[in-house]
């Protein structure tokens, strides 16, 4: 394998490069970009952790002691809003701008302004989510979106204005996200490099060209649905309204065609870039590709039409039940095809432990039981008995704090000497780690518990008999949210400076994005290299 | 997977535009015109101006983005490449917008098998119902809406369709002229596109009007009010964009911008422009028609 790095042209003259605060908001290079993104996203991770904590400060005993249950309806409405779309979404984009360009042989993404836009619709749809509470203290209105997440007419019809405020800002997210999702398929289609094939594409930007087809077949429907909700609300229509022929469970259908396939845009970069680590540290090439790719195809297709288990209970005919049922639990058969390849992978290779392969590892056992627990969830019988339980709280956050969080920060931690040029402390990362699997698993296992003896969700009080459990559980959210810090310093201090990182930081790191420098030069590929 | 690599030859220049502020001035218009909205519906009346200067600020930057756009591509920035990224992002663009349509057009195909069947079967069901009157059939405005005379196929909507359609005929003989660089044909094939576009807009309006004054078709005339003017309103408000777009398109032929090999900005609303017409073929067969 030759070196391609030292051959870069010197920059055009007159390239325009303003610095600053300018720099960040003209920018056009999917660095720059990809870096906000990931700024951004650590930024309202916490925003959406602190939600939280105040939620699990108020679950720690019974009795109502430091909210109104308006208050905490709001709360976890927006935790999941913030977290969802401006935590962890961001951060997908944010790794498929930073490497997508990398790994295919790429200057820079396909539509770069395009790309700013992207990324500068986040903030204000941010502020228009979080805006309604600090109205509330000035005494306009009555704070934010008080529904949860899911909007679930007819609740959301009669809602205050927070909700008109969230459909505002899905509006906006979803606009941005589209607006990604575009500017990624484009540029996988037509900026890959000379010889790099489809079935050449690393795994980690085939996960993401699943998912930017996922988000341009089902946001424009949640567009569409809040878009009802709206007119419902505000103009008289009576989409959801039984009185006038319409259907508060259409409101479900249409969320959850949009909702369920989220799922997995969430964890499709995850799982793209999960065999990249893997292959990395265990020093043997990645195992099943086409199998990874064709699974990633399938379970994109299955996602868009199992939507209905999230609403079971809501009332549907018996066929309809029992096909949402078996195609939902058909989504295992791809999932476990990625699993045995990510363990196949790992198998007598000649493995080493660094911070992100720890997260890896962590990943696929706690994913696991996310998948495992779905399975039980996806069951129609049993769904009767855990639907609207902590059960399913626990079963998501596995799904998308084990498996969408830990995965982006192996992903970070992967990364990080690739983007800053320096080596972060890996003690420190290593103590992350393990209090973060430690900690998470204190605050939901339990929750797994609740749910099964019978404890609602969205509820701000509980039945004295749940008093140990949600203790034992909000002890272990506290520390969870405060080893995150450990990971916020590590992430700076790695920017700040450090021990200098090899273009090839990891020994075992195979790929185009390994061939540059670190940090890669300004227009990654100015003079794309030809694939053999 | 291989990705072993040797020195390749310089492919081409990809054109990476410069840093630009467009984008950044566009989200703060779009979050004034957000901000606004909801002030406006909620009773604040400084709303309005919010959205007003929202809107302003969006239509400063349409000029400015748009017009750095044309003159970049005047002053021969895109070649092949940057051309194919184009189309293959417009194609994308257009995709989303079949599946916005597509939340409306799966509302209206619930509601008509599921969920008015379902009202009018409740005593047989369930030997209960709250509303024993009501009969499901369609057109209707549920249990408790007012009374309404539904829009019929075969007055101005056929006619609009067969605008529509005529329009999609005209925006292709223009196309074919400019492959055949006969620019006269090019510029009348655009003009009847927009006249025919305008005419359907215009008609679109006067139906409205009718509807509200004389059928007691309105927006709350239950779920086939709902169904019917937000399917037709979107539709219109894509028929005006459209509209507008070929407008941009008629002008920049009038001053002699694109070639037979160059010319995805028209390729581009042209194809807009079909996806129009599609729509409201099947607007016309759900809606009005069947």
């Amino acid at each position: 394998m030759s070196s391609v790095t030292t051959t870069h042209p010197a920059e055009p003259h007159g390239e325009y490069h303003p610095g600053g605060l300018l720099r960040w908001l003209t920018t056009t290079n999917h660095k720059d970009i990809g870096t906000m993104y990931m700024t951004f996203s650590l930024i309202m991770f916490f925003v959406g952790g602190i939600m939280i904590l105040a939620v699990r400060a108020e679950l720690f005993q019974p009795g109502l002691q430091l909210m109104k249950p308006e208050f905490f309806n709001q709360l976890i409405g927006v935790h999941a809003l913030v977290m969802i779309f401006a935590a962890l979404m961001p951060a997908a984009t944010g790794f498929a701008n930073w490497m997508i360009p990398l790994m295919i042989g790429a200057p820079d993404m396909a539509l770069p302004r395009l790309n700013n836009w992207g990324f500068w619709l986040l903030p204000p749809a941010a502020i228009l989510l979080t805006l309604p509470f600090s109205l509330a203290l000035l005494g306009f209105g009555d704070g934010a979106i008080a529904t949860g997440w899911t909007f679930y007419a007819p609740l959301s019809v009669q809602g205050g204005w927070g909700v008109d405020f969230a459909i505002l800002a899905v509006h906006i997210l979803g606009i941005s996200s589209i607006m990604g999702s575009i500017n990624i398929i484009v540029t996988i289609f037509n900026m890959r490099a000379p010889g790099m094939t489809m079935m050449k594409l690393p795994l980690f930007a085939w996960g993401w060209l699943i998912t930017a087809f996922l988000l341009i077949a089902t946001l424009p429907v949640l567009a569409g649905a809040v878009t009802m909700l709206l007119t419902d609300r505000h103009f008289g229509t009576h989409f959801f309204d039984a009185a006038g022929g319409g259907d508060p469970i259409l409101f479900q259908h249409l969320f959850w065609f949009f909702g369920h396939p989220e799922v997995y845009i969430l964890l499709l970069p995850v799982w793209g870039l999960m065999p990249h680590v893997l292959s990395t540290f265990s020093r043997k090439p990645i195992y099943g590709y086409k199998a990874q790719v064709y699974s990633f195809i399938a379970i994109g297709v299955l996602s868009v039409v199992v939507w209905a288990h999230h609403f079971f209970t809501a009332g549907m005919p018996v066929p309809a039940l029992i096909y949402f049922m078996f195609s939902t639990m058909a989504i295992s058969l791809p999932l476990a095809v990625l699993f045995f390849c990510w363990i196949a992978t790992m198998w007598k290779g000649a493995m080493s432990f660094e911070t992100p392969m720890l997260f890896a590892v962590g990943f696929i056992v706690l994913f696991g039981i996310a998948g495992l627990t779905g399975l039980i969830l996806a069951d129609v019988a049993a769904d009767a008995q855990y639907h609207h339980s902590y059960f399913v709280v626990a079963h998501f956050h596995y799904a998308l704090f084990a498996g969408g969080i830990m995965g982006v920060m192996t992903g970070v931690y992967y990364w990080l000497p690739k983007w800053t040029g320096h080596m972060y402390n890996e003690t420190l990362g290593k103590l992350h780690f393990w209090l973060t699997v430690i900690s998470f698993n204190l605050t939901f296992i339990p929750q797994f518990f609740l749910g099964l003896a019978g404890m609602p969700r969205r509820i701000p009080d509980y039945a004295l008999q749940f008093a140990e459990f949600n203790a034992i559980s909000t002890v272990g959210a506290f520390i969870l949210g405060v080893s995150q810090l450990l990971f916020a310093w590590n992430v700076w201090a790695c920017v700040r400076g450090g021990k200098k990182a090899a273009g090839r930081s990891w020994e075992g790191a195979e790929g185009l994005e390994w061939e540059l420098p670190s940090p890669p030069p300004h227009h990654s590929w100015e003079v794309q290299p030809q694939i053999k | 997977m291989n990705t072993s690599t040797v020195q390749g030859a310089p492919r081409q220049h990809y054109f990476v535009p410069q840093p630009s502020l467009y984008p950044v001035i566009l989200s703060g218009g779009m979050f004034l015109l957000a901000l606004g909205f909801i002030q406006s519906i909620n009773g604040f009346l400084l709303g309005r101006w919010v959205m007003l200067g929202g809107f302003a600020v969006i239509l400063y930057v349409l000029f400015g983005w748009f017009g750095k756009v044309i003159s970049e591509s005047q002053s021969g920035a895109y070649r092949d490449w940057e051309d194919l990224s184009f189309r293959y992002g417009m194609i994308w663009f257009i995709a989303t917008e079949v599946m916005f349509f597509a939340a409306f057009f799966g509302a209206l195909f619930y509601v008509r098998t599921i969920s008015v069947p379902t009202l009018g079967g409740l005593e047989a069901a369930h030997g209960t119902t709250l509303w024993p009157d009501f009969s499901a059939t369609w057109p209707t405005s549920g249990p408790k809406g007012p009374t309404f005379t539904p829009m019929g196929a075969w007055g101005i909507p056929a006619l609009n369709t067969a605008l529509l359609l005529s329009s999609g005929a005209t925006v292709t003989w223009a196309h074919w002229a400019l492959l055949r660089d006969k620019r006269t044909q090019l510029n009348l094939g655009l003009t009847a596109t927009i006249l025919l576009g305008t005419t359907f807009l215009g008609f679109q309006a006067w139906e409205y009007h009718h509807a509200y004054s004389e059928l007691g078709l309105t927006m709350g005339a239950g779920v086939y009010g709902a169904t019917f003017f937000m399917l037709t309103g979107f539709h219109g408000f894509h028929v005006t964009l459209g509209t507008i777009m070929l407008l941009v398109i008629l002008l920049r032929c009038l001053s002699g911008h694109f070639t037979a090999e160059r010319h995805f900005a028209f390729e581009g609303v042209a194809w807009y422009w079909h996806f129009v017409d599609v729509v409201w073929l099947i607007l016309f067969v759900f809606v009005y028609w069947l």
